[in-house]
């Protein structure tokens, strides 16, 4: 294992040790937050008994949804935008200003228009994800070299040729982030979205927990959410560094 | 050699002014004639339009007047078949191995599996690359790379090789050698080669006739016919007329750099 890699397992090891002696010494109490240990214990328990996994195949479900379409979506208004410079310029002030909205803020709308069900939690995600899409798809495009867009012409391939081939392959490692900040939103804008109103979804049970002091139910929940962020990020990072090494970027 | 392969008659390309800025006029009026199977180069200060002046025969530009025609048919908003380009820059696709990226050439021909497999090794082989099949560019020199997209345009079999400074980046030996390669394929392929160029001994010592241009806006103002024999390599700079020719053309290209140089210091 790599220097950097010791240290920073090392310190999330610490944290989590620090955690648990403050939970057992008593400094944080138990109806705050149970010890690390007996979280896994509850996380493991939760698990076997099964009761809960239409919950977290429904949340799971919603976030894929959003996340597929915020990304093919951002990926298409990008490319598109990325050849029609007056209509760029004129969308470019709400891209720079599109995260100071709060989105969120529009979740009751959206329950008035399509109802209390899966639409409004998925059309959050898209929301939030999308523009992050569109925004790193168009850096990516800015950096492709000249030559590469005249080697496409020489090769006379059609302009959706071209994107498929030449721009879109070598936007791969900006693609790859946009994909990272998609999902982060998707679940962002899911979970979240189950939290305020929703009839069921892990982001409602969490919800639920809480108000009920079920600490058993609520800290696995949370321990499993971010157990499939971090394993997808995970995943999307390495096929980075993957990329970035072919290029000798790496 | 045989036959006209590229005329330009009143060939003249400007630029359009651009906010806060004026219209170039960057070349011509060019009347020129490439001939089929020659060897041709032009030299002339940086700023001239020489690239500009590929870039229109390549039909990557239109021209603003005037008129170009390969094999017989005008070049006009459209890339010709037959033409193949090899850049200054770096054009290999990272993302690709070296076989991909030579492959890539015959996007659009329509071949069959073992055709173009074929086609493909043979390219590879002939720029020496067979041992780099499967390497990425980032792997590879740059003498290497640019080997890379030689072979890519080659495997296309063009009839019309476009060079812009393709060995502008490379340092002197490996540009000699580099020189001795192309002259290698441009027998082998019978292929009419257009060479751009700032390096004189470089034009002096590839081509049949060498193009000097004015500052900008670039015309013609003398074409030097080498005298070369067909079977050639970069030994030739050891003859006495490598020496005459080279000087011929610092003659008439001093004038014009300078003036270049003066723009660039009054600007």
């Amino acid at each position: 294992m790599r220097k950097v890699t010791l240290v920073q397992v090392g310190i999330v090891t610490g944290l989590v040790l620090l955690l648990e002696a403050l939970c057992l010494a008593g400094v944080i109490d138990k109806i705050t937050m149970p010890p690390p240990h007996r979280i896994v214990v509850d996380f493991v328990r939760l698990m076997i008994a099964g009761k809960l996994w239409p919950e977290i195949g429904k949340s799971m479900g919603n976030v894929l949804i959003a996340f597929v379409i915020a990304y093919v979506l951002g990926i298409l208004i990008g490319t598109v935008l990325h050849g029609y410079k007056g209509v760029r310029d004129t969308l470019d002030p709400l891209f720079a200003t599109y995260y100071a909205i709060p989105v969120f803020a529009f979740y009751p709308l959206f329950i008035v228009m399509f109802g209390l069900g899966d639409g409004p939690q998925v059309l959050i995600g898209i929301l939030l994800g999308v523009v992050a899409v569109i925004v790193t798809t168009l850096n990516g495009l800015d950096r492709v070299p000249q030559v590469l867009r005249k080697t496409a012409r020489i090769a006379r391939l059609t302009p959706l040729q071209t994107a498929l081939r030449v721009t879109l392959p070598f936007c791969a490692p900006y693609l790859l982030s946009a994909a990272k900040l998609a999902l982060a939103y998707a679940f962002i804008g899911v979970i979240g979205s189950e939290f305020i109103m929703a009839k069921n979804g892990m982001g409602y049970e969490i919800g639920y927990a809480y108000t009920n002091f079920d600490n058993a139910t609520m800290y696995p929940l949370i321990l499993l959410i971010l157990l499939f962020s971090i394993v997808m990020n995970g995943v999307l990072t390495r096929w980075e560094k993957l990329l970035l090494a072919r290029r000798g970027m790496a | 050699m045989s036959g006209d392969h590229v005329t330009l008659g009143g060939v003249v390309k400007r630029f359009p002014a651009r906010a806060n800025g004026h219209a170039v006029h960057a070349l011509g009026p060019i009347d020129l004639t490439i001939r089929k199977g020659e060897f041709f180069a032009i030299v002339g200060p940086s700023g001239c339009g020489k690239s500009t002046l590929l870039e229109l025969i390549a039909g990557l530009l239109p021209v603003s007047e005037g008129r170009i025609e390969f094999e017989g048919r005008p070049i006009a908003h459209e890339i010709p078949d037959g033409i193949g380009v090899v850049f200054q820059e770096d054009a290999c696709f990272p993302w690709l191995t070296v076989r991909d990226n030579v492959a890539f050439g015959l996007r659009k021909a329509s071949l069959d599996g073992a055709e173009r497999t074929k086609r493909v090794d043979d390219a590879i082989s002939m720029m020496g690359l067979s041992e780099f099949g499967n390497a990425y560019p980032a792997q590879l020199s740059g003498g290497m790379r640019q080997r890379v997209c030689i072979a890519r345009t080659l495997v296309a079999q063009p009839r019309l090789i476009l060079l812009d400074e393709p060995f502008g980046a490379l340092d002197q030996q490996t540009r000699l050698l580099m020189g001795d390669e192309v002259l290698r394929l441009w027998r082998e392929t019978a292929a009419t080669v257009f060479l751009i160029t700032h390096a004189l001994d470089e034009a002096a010592m590839l081509a049949d006739r060498i193009a000097v241009m004015s500052a900008r806006p670039g015309k013609v103002i003398d074409l030097v016919e080498t005298d070369w024999p067909r079977e050639r390599d970069s030994r030739i700079v050891e003859r006495e007329a490598f020496g005459a020719i080279t000087s011929r053309l610092w003659k008439r290209l001093r004038d014009e750099s300078m003036k270049t140089m003066g723009r660039a210091a009054v600007s």
